[in-house]
C-alpha cells in the first residue's frame, strides 16, 4: 500500500512496529514511497550509528521536553502573581451581570439556589448543551465498543463470549453495597429534587444514582437490571428527557425570557413545587446523566445493556 | 488564607505529582480518586457546595470506576487477563 512517510510510520506504530529508530526497511503492512525507491545497493548503516542517532534524538527530546515545560509553568505562575486578590471589591467579576443575579435572581428565577437559577434559567441553554454532549459522548461509545451479535447468535468480539460477567463472591463487598446503594439512590434523588432549593441539582444528583447503579450491578450482576434497563428504555428515557427540556425551555425563551410573564407560575420561593421551570429541567437533566453513567460503565464492562442487544 | 486551606492545596500538589511519577496505573487512578476528594472539600471551603458534590461524585467515583473497568478490560490490572499477560 502507498501511503506518504509520515502517515506510513504512524500506521506501522500503531500496529504495533516500531518506529524509533527509523530503519529504512519495509516492515509491517504500510509501506511510504520512500522505502520502495530506496537503493538496495546501498549499504545499509552500522547498528551502531543508528543507535547513536536515537540516543541523541531521545536525550534532544527529554530536554525539550523539559524546557517546554518548565516555560508553561514559569508564565502561568508570573500570570497569577499579576491576578487580582481572590474576592477583591474592584474585581473585572464584579460587575452589572454578577450584580443583577445576585440581587434579582429569587424574583426572577424563584430558586433559593441561585446557582441553580443562573444554570437553569439565564444560561439554560448552556446546561442543554451539556447534556446534548453527554448524549454525543454515549452515542460514539455504543459505535466504537458496543458488543453485536451476528446472525449465527455469536457476538463479533469474541473475548466478551468467553469471559462471562464476574460476580465478585465477597461478603464484606457485598454488605457495604447493600448497605451504600439505597442511600445513595435516595440521596441522588434528593439532590434531583431538591436541586432548587440547595446545592446540587440534576448533573451531580444523576451522577450519585448513576454511581448507585454502578455499585449495585458490580455487586449483585445485572440480571435483574438488564430486564428493566434494556437498550430501548435508555433511548426513550433520554429522548424523551432531552426533548421535555428542549421543549420547555424554547417556550420560556418564547414568551421573552429574562423575567418576562411566560405563563408558568413561579410559586413561593423555598417550597419544593417552586421556582419555575427548574425542578422539570433538573429531573430531565438528571435522567440524562445518571441513564449516560450506568451507560458508560456497562459498555465498557460488558458491551453493551439490557437482554434486547 | 486558613491553615487547613494550605494544607489541603499542598496535598493537592503532593497527589497531582504523584499521579503523573507513579509507574502502577492502579495506585495512580486510586491518588487521582484522592485528588478529586481534595478537590471537594478545598471547594467546599471554598463555598462552592455545588461544584463540591459533582467534583465528589464524578471525579471520586464514576472516573475511576471507568478508568479501573477499561484497565481490567485491556488487562492492566487484576482479573484472569492481567494474568494471562
Amino acid at each position: 500500500m502507498k501511503l506518504p512517510r509520515f502517515l506510513a510510520v504512524f500506521l506501522n506504530w500503531v500496529e504495533g512496529e516500531e518506529v524509533f529508530p527509523v530503519p529504512e526497511q519495509a516492515s509491517g503492512p504500510f509501506h511510504s514511497e520512500r522505502i520502495k525507491k530506496a537503493d538496495p545497493k546501498k549499504k545499509p548503516q552500522t547498528p551502531g550509528r543508528k543507535k547513536d542517532h536515537s540516543k541523541l534524538l531521545s536525550a534532544l527530546y527529554s530536554a525539550l521536553s523539559v524546557i517546554v515545560c518548565l516555560t508553561v509553568i514559569l508564565t502561568l505562575l508570573t500570570t497569577v502573581s499579576w491576578l487580582p486578590r481572590f474576592g477583591g471589591d474592584h474585581n473585572p467579576v464584579e460587575n452589572e451581570v454578577y450584580t443583577r443575579y445576585v440581587e434579582r435572581e429569587l424574583e426572577e428565577a424563584g430558586a433559593v439556589n441561585t446557582v441553580a437559577g443562573m444554570i437553569l434559567d439565564y444560561r439554560a441553554f448552556d446546561t442543554l448543551g451539556e447534556s446534548n454532549v453527554l448524549f454525543i459522548a454515549v452515542c460514539s461509545v455504543i459505535i466504537l465498543l458496543r458488543a453485536d451479535r451476528k446472525k449465527d447468535g455469536s457476538l463479533n468480539i469474541p473475548e466478551l463470549e468467553s469471559t462471562p460477567e464476574e460476580k465478585p463472591d465477597d461478603i464484606i463487598f457485598r454488605c457495604a453495597a447493600m448497605i451504600l446503594m439505597p442511600v445513595g439512590l435516595v440521596f441522588g434523588i434528593y439532590v434531583v429534587l431538591n436541586g432548587h432549593l440547595s446545592a446540587g441539582g440534576g448533573f451531580s444528583g444523576g451522577a450519585i444514582i448513576g454511581a448507585s447503579m454502578i455499585l449495585y450491578v458490580r455487586a449483585f450482576g445485572s440480571e435483574k437490571l438488564d430486564k428493566v434497563f434494556t437498550f430501548s428504555t435508555y433511548k426513550w428515557i433520554t429522548f424523551a428527557a432531552l426533548i421535555t427540556y428542549t421543549l420547555l425551555k424554547t417556550w420560556s425563551f418564547y414568551t421573552g425570557a429574562n423575567g418576562l410573564e411566560s405563563g408558568i407560575p413561579l410559586g413561593k420561593p423555598g417550597a419544593i413545587l417552586s421556582a419555575g421551570l427548574i425542578l422539570p429541567l433538573n429531573i430531565c437533566v438528571g435522567l440524562v446523566v445518571a441513564c449516560t453513567m450506568y451507560a458508560f460503565y456497562s459498555l465498557f464492562s460488558k458491551g453493551g445493556f439490557g437482554n434486547g442487544q | 488564607m486558613n491553615l487547613a486551606v494550605v494544607f489541603l492545596l499542598t496535598f493537592l500538589i503532593v497527589c497531582a505529582a504523584s499521579v503523573a511519577l507513579t509507574k502502577d496505573p492502579l495506585k495512580a487512578i486510586l491518588i487521582q480518586m484522592g485528588f478529586s476528594t481534595i478537590m471537594a472539600a478545598i471547594w467546599l471551603i471554598l463555598e462552592s457546595p455545588d461544584l463540591a458534590i459533582t467534583e465528589a461524585a464524578v471525579g471520586a467515583g464514576v472516573t475511576g470506576i471507568l478508568f479501573f473497568v477499561t484497565l481490567r478490560r485491556i488487562g492492566l490490572i487484576g482479573g484472569k487477563a492481567g494474568k494471562k499477560k
